[in-house]
């Protein structure tokens, strides 16, 4: 328990020595946009991909369990429709950058502090959390709702073309489905998820990776614990956070 | 000057300085020697303010520095230039951008401005036609002078060398110290190198403060090293065979 109180003060500490007003905007601007390009733009390639085969899947697995006269089935292309946007595109899509880009971000930021360029910040009087956190918070929230937005897309698409091809559902019946009893309310939700995990993803990360001491084998465990500690958070703010916006 | 009185400093409980006074005059070079494991390096990251220290006090001139907050030391901090054991350059920067990065964070300079100064600072430690290579491109002599490059880019008054020539060969470790003390002279720096390495204690230790096991045993000169009654210090400098052969054929 104490273990835990020193690991969640260590991170609301860190927290503020990030959030501190930065040194030089303009350095900060360009780490942002450098971030963006690294975290965000890197990811759009796999994020695409998982998307695809997540509708296609849903999509065959819908139809596959309303296998019954009584549906309609432009129910498959609602049902695919609401658990993308619900589910499936935030909080999977959160899970998957957690893995990506937060092992990315822990190993990035402890090697750095290993090989002393942490200290070497310091020395020269620059706020090394803001310089190096900050930008990467940034970013994330700045792209990660676009990431989020791809996803629901693909994932559609991917549950259309999936759908069509194995013969579960027409075209016309898909389209049908995905405009049907649409709520615009949900696309807010599955915004709001992902902004809140990508806080959780790149704070959680450089938070263990900023407090490595040791060598390689230590980066290595930091790296495993940013990932399996946001993804836990993640999980943990997706029950906290469903049951605030939609009840 | 850089002065030190009755430092302390433990990790865990387990004391690694203790009651550390001393003081590092301007324009010398200062050096700081004793076994691996003495307290070395936690004595300079003490003095720069890396780690914070048990009790003491810390002098910057007439600033108690390790009394001053974050904010009040990133002034201080402006002022000092450190060299690292594994030179630290940033992986991600090309060694001009390395060079660079403490103009671009606390100089409001053109960057035409800013680049004649890293190309003057990589001049002068002899880095040529390198400015677009990445450290990790270059050897390990190129990277402590390019960040020794880093160090000098914005004038500082203090210069802090962490073990300067660790993992470089003996002709090249020649040059760094060569390179530390034309510096720390032409820029009136005040210049704490740590080492082990009895070449540079030879070479450049105008005064020499001697480490064994947390603790201040001898203070001197190069000039007095070798004639000390200090049985550690002894057992230290004449550790190796070539050593032993001089000091037998001295007597």
């Amino acid at each position: 328990m104490i273990k835990f109180l020193e690991l969640l003060g260590g991170y609301f500490i860190l927290l503020k020595k990030v959030l501190s007003k930065p040194e030089k905007p303009g350095v900060y601007y360009k780490q942002t946009v450098h971030e963006i390009v690294f975290l965000g733009l890197n990811s759009v390639g796999i994020i695409t991909v998982i998307s695809f085969f997540m509708g296609a899947v849903i999509t065959l697995q819908t139809a596959y369990n309303t296998e019954n006269p009584i549906y309609p089935t432009y129910l498959i292309g609602l049902g695919c429709r609401d658990s993308i946007l619900l589910e499936f595109s935030s909080t999977i899509t959160g899970l998957i950058l957690a893995g990506k880009v937060g092992s990315s971000i822990a190993s990035e930021i402890g090697t750095m502090r290993v090989t002393e360029q942490i200290d070497a910040l310091e020395i020269m009087g620059v706020n090394s959390a803001s310089y190096l956190i900050l930008p990467k918070i940034i970013a994330t929230l700045l792209f990660n709702p676009f990431l989020t937005l791809i996803s629901i897309s693909v994932g559609i698409v991917g549950g259309w073309l999936a759908g069509t091809s194995a013969g579960v559902v027409t075209s016309e019946d898909y389209i049908y489905g995905i405009q049907y009893a649409f709520i615009p309310y949900y696309v807010t939700y599955a915004i709001i998820k992902t902004l809140v995990f990508a806080f959780i993803i790149t704070t959680v990360s450089a938070f263990h990776g900023y407090r490595v001491e040791g060598g390689s084998l230590e980066v290595g465990q930091a790296s495993t614990k940013a990932v399996v500690h946001s993804s836990i958070l993640i999980l943990l703010f997706n029950v906290i956070l469903t049951q605030l916006l939609l009840s | 000057m850089i002065r030190v009185t009755s430092l302390n400093k433990s990790f865990n409980g387990q004391p690694v300085l203790s009651d550390i006074s001393v003081s590092f005059e301007a324009g010398k070079t200062n050096l700081i020697i004793g076994r691996s494991g003495s307290g070395k390096t936690v004595l300079l990251k003490s003095i720069v303010g890396l780690h914070d220290i048990d009790s003491g006090e810390i002098w910057y001139d007439e600033i108690l520095f390790n009394k001053l907050d974050f904010n009040a030391r990133k002034e201080i901090r402006k002022e000092m230039g450190m060299l690292f054991q594994g030179s630290a350059l940033f992986d991600s920067l090309t060694v001009e951008q390395n060079v660079r990065f403490p103009l671009d964070m606390f100089t409001e300079k053109s960057l035409e401005e800013k680049t004649d100064r890293v190309n003057t600072c990589l001049q002068r430690v002899n880095i040529l036609n390198s400015n677009k290579l990445l450290p990790s491109e270059l050897s390990g002599g190129m990277k402590k002078r390019v960040a020794i490059a880093r160090a000098i880019s914005l004038n500082p008054k203090y210069l802090f060398c962490d073990e300067p020539n660790s993992g470089l060969d003996p002709i090249t470790a020649i040059l760094i110290d060569e390179l530390i003390k034309e510096i720390t002279e032409e820029y009136s720096m005040t210049t704490i190198v740590n080492t082990h390495d009895m070449n540079s204690v030879m070479m450049i230790g105008e005064k020499i403060i001697f480490l064994s096991d947390g603790k201040k045993c001898w203070e001197g000169s190069n000039k007095e090293v070798l004639d000390s009654d200090c049985t550690t210090l002894n057992d230290f400098v004449f550790a190796n065979a070539l050593a032993k052969q001089l000091r037998k054929s001295l007597k």
